[in-house]
């Protein structure tokens, strides 16, 4: 792009991070940069209310989520970091919005599929992956890793790169598991077929949610 | 891109009410055969599709709630293939992670192995060499070209046209032998480096591309005439797995899914990198976001990739493809041996690796599928803290339960292939 160009867009998110601040309160919001990106910080109980204005309000519209992720420093005095990649799609323009967590505390932020349908799997595997619960999400359901996975969350740097169980364990535990039992009836609900099956199925069904629950 | 003109001048054999033979639209006999699922009353019935099955494109399961025929709901479940990439780039050094985006998206890994570097480069403040950025840009778009390939390819075969398969894998082959002469390997081509690439182009590349270029566009032509006023192709893909172009943005789509459905937004018009401002290069934007606007967004977009590749091959000069900064790009082995510091950087960089200072970058490059981007956050060390792949077949697939609502059974095929998703990407 050219440098005229790029210097308006910076200047455009530059913008939009002041207006948010201005509006919600230097108290509660930061703003910093790097390699010439705009970084938004938010106070966590403010997170939803500044993602939802920054999406309507006429003169930002944030209209589009690039990306929801998370990052946890290897430095544990920093918090850990919901990610969330905006972009305006008539005015080109993007924005980082960063909300700090404990690591130590419970992970916990506001849900924004209802603001962006695309966040409902996005936000799944941050909850996989980092163990961040995201309320009033309707389906918070591992994502990538399967549904009996107990291990914890593999991207969180207390996990370490070859899991917390030895390769024998894990194999062990694979040939052992019972490999219907990844999904629960509810997830693939249809009640009222399950009264019409033959016993022999109802009871591998019920078994099935038994082990996996 | 034109507005439709065979909409309505493609018919079908039907039945009418009173059981006579006539000449339908292809619309109106969709209509019909949807209305067939409501005899079927409130028996709903649970298909499983996948994970090892042809038309789901990789293992991708897909449990599907049916009311008859009509698709009630599906549930796609992902994860097979997850093999942890973003953990993996946590423990690597930043060149030693090039690898590992060839296993991302590996119908175009040239694209990803060079959206990675670039990455890098932005954290160092990097601006590679002219020539660099122009074998960049000529990798970017072949990726594109063999990705689409494949998708058409496969994609006619979901709907039942096998020929065209072949034709598409007879020119991805020869991109692929292009790919392999440059780099080595055909799938695995790592091409991509911190501050330049693995390699030159070898003698007499630069005539086999030229030689592409004149003889694809006539493949083109022969695909455009079995799909675009094909009865069949229009009656499978028309109107079906419709998106609205508000929807797609909600959903977060991008790429082809995105234009398809009328919003224009192609990251290399909108914040262009490589230089891509220079070139002159047209992206098609579809207006109905359905299965036949993808394909034909899809199509265009590999004869604009063909421009594209045309003007990268006549600007190509000689020069270097490596820029001279000894913080990624070893010195020269004469020199290393000869020269105090340039031996200093020679072991530092193979010793401790490239030190990106620490700050963090969002590098969004357009792949072939959508949006892919990477989210690098260093803290001055050698190995990244978070590498983040924004993958844009994730996404693309993420919306597959609202493409398929009260779609037919066989459409969720059409639909699935149409998405253009490849798993390792998705799964990571």
């Amino acid at each position: 792009m050219s440098e005229a160009g790029t210097l308006a867009v910076l200047e455009a998110a530059r913008a939009s991070a002041r207006a948010a601040i201005e509006a919600f309160g230097a108290e509660h919001l930061r703003h910093t940069e790097s390699c010439g990106q705009v970084i938004l910080h938010v106070a966590p109980p403010l997170a939803k209310q500044v993602l939802a204005w920054l999406q309507a309000d006429p003169a930002h519209r944030f209209d589009y989520l690039t990306d929801v992720t998370a990052v946890e420093y290897r430095d544990p005095e920093r918090p850990l970091e919901v990610v969330y990649q905006l972009r305006s799609l008539e005015r080109r323009v993007d924005l980082r919005v960063k909300v700090p967590l404990d690591p130590e505390g419970t992970l916990q932020v506001e849900t924004v599929t209802d603001l962006w349908a695309g966040a409902e799997w996005l936000e799944r595997e941050v909850w996989d992956m980092f163990g961040v619960r995201f309320r009033g999400h309707g389906d918070l359901r591992r994502i990538l890793m399967w549904q009996t996975y107990d291990e914890g969350h593999p991207l969180r740097k207390s996990f370490p790169l070859r899991g917390h169980r030895s390769r024998a364990e894990q194999t062990r535990q694979a040939l052992a598991a019972n490999p219907e039992a990844h999904y629960t009836l509810e997830e693939i609900s249809i009640h009222e077929a399950y009264q019409e099956l033959p016993p022999d199925m109802q009871e591998r069904l019920r078994r099935r949610m038994e082990a996996g629950s | 891109m034109t507005p439709r003109t065979v909409e309505f001048d493609v018919r079908t054999p039907a039945v009418d009410s009173s059981g006579r033979l006539v000449q339908a639209p292809l619309g109106v006999a969709r209509r019909a055969s949807e209305h067939v699922a409501e005899d079927f009353g409130a028996d709903h019935m649970l298909i499983n599709i996948g994970p090892q099955h042809p038309a789901t494109h990789g293992v991708l399961r897909l449990v599907v709630e049916l009311e008859g025929e009509t698709v009630r709901r599906v549930i796609p479940h992902i994860g097979y293939l997850h093999s942890g990439f973003e953990k993996l780039g946590e423990y690597r050094q930043y060149n030693q992670i090039i690898p590992l985006t060839d296993r991302t998206d590996y119908l175009a890994p040239m694209a990803n192995n060079i959206a990675l570097a670039m990455a890098v480069e932005a954290l160092m403040g990097i601006e590679v060499t002219e020539r660099c950025r122009l074998l960049r840009v000529i990798a970017m778009e072949l990726s594109r070209i063999i990705s689409h390939l494949v998708w058409a390819g496969t994609t006619g075969i979901d709907l039942g046209a096998f020929t065209p398969f072949l034709w598409m894998f007879q020119e991805r082959e020869r991109v692929y032998n292009l790919q392999e002469a440059w780099t080595g390997a055909r799938l695995t081509t790592s091409v991509a480096r911190v501050g330049g690439m693995m390699a030159d182009i070898p003698e007499g590349w630069e005539a086999g591309l030229a030689e592409f270029l004149r003889t694809f566009p006539a493949t083109l032509r022969e695909v455009d005439a079995m799909f675009t006023r094909n009865a069949i192709w229009i009656g499978r893909t028309q109107g079906v797995g419709v998106i609205s172009a508000e929807d797609a943005v909600n959903w977060s789509l991008s790429g082809p899914m995105l234009r398809a459905s009328g919003v224009p937004y192609d990251v290399r018009k909108d914040r262009p990198y490589l230089g891509y401002d220079e070139f002159d290069f047209d992206v098609p934007v579809g207006e109905h976001g359905d299965i036949y606007d993808r394909y034909r967004v899809r199509l265009e977009e590999m004869s604009q990739s063909v421009r594209i590749l045309e003007q990268a091959l006549a600007r190509l000069e000689p020069g270097p493809i490596n820029v001279s900064d000894p913080r990624v790009i070893l010195p020269p082995k004469s020199r290393a041996m000869s020269d105090m510091e340039a031996m200093i950087f020679h072991f530092k960089q193979v010793m401790e690796g490239i030190r990106p200072p620490a700050g963090e970058v969002y590098m969004g490059v357009e792949n072939p599928k959508g949006e892919l981007g990477y989210y690098m956050v260093s803290d001055g060390t050698a190995k990244p803290v978070r590498w983040r792949i924004r993958p844009p077949s994730f996404l693309n697939l993420s919306a597959l339960p609202r493409l398929c609502e009260g779609a037919l059974l066989s459409d969720v095929i059409a639909i699935n292939a149409s998405v253009d998703i490849v798993m390792g990407e998705i799964d990571r």
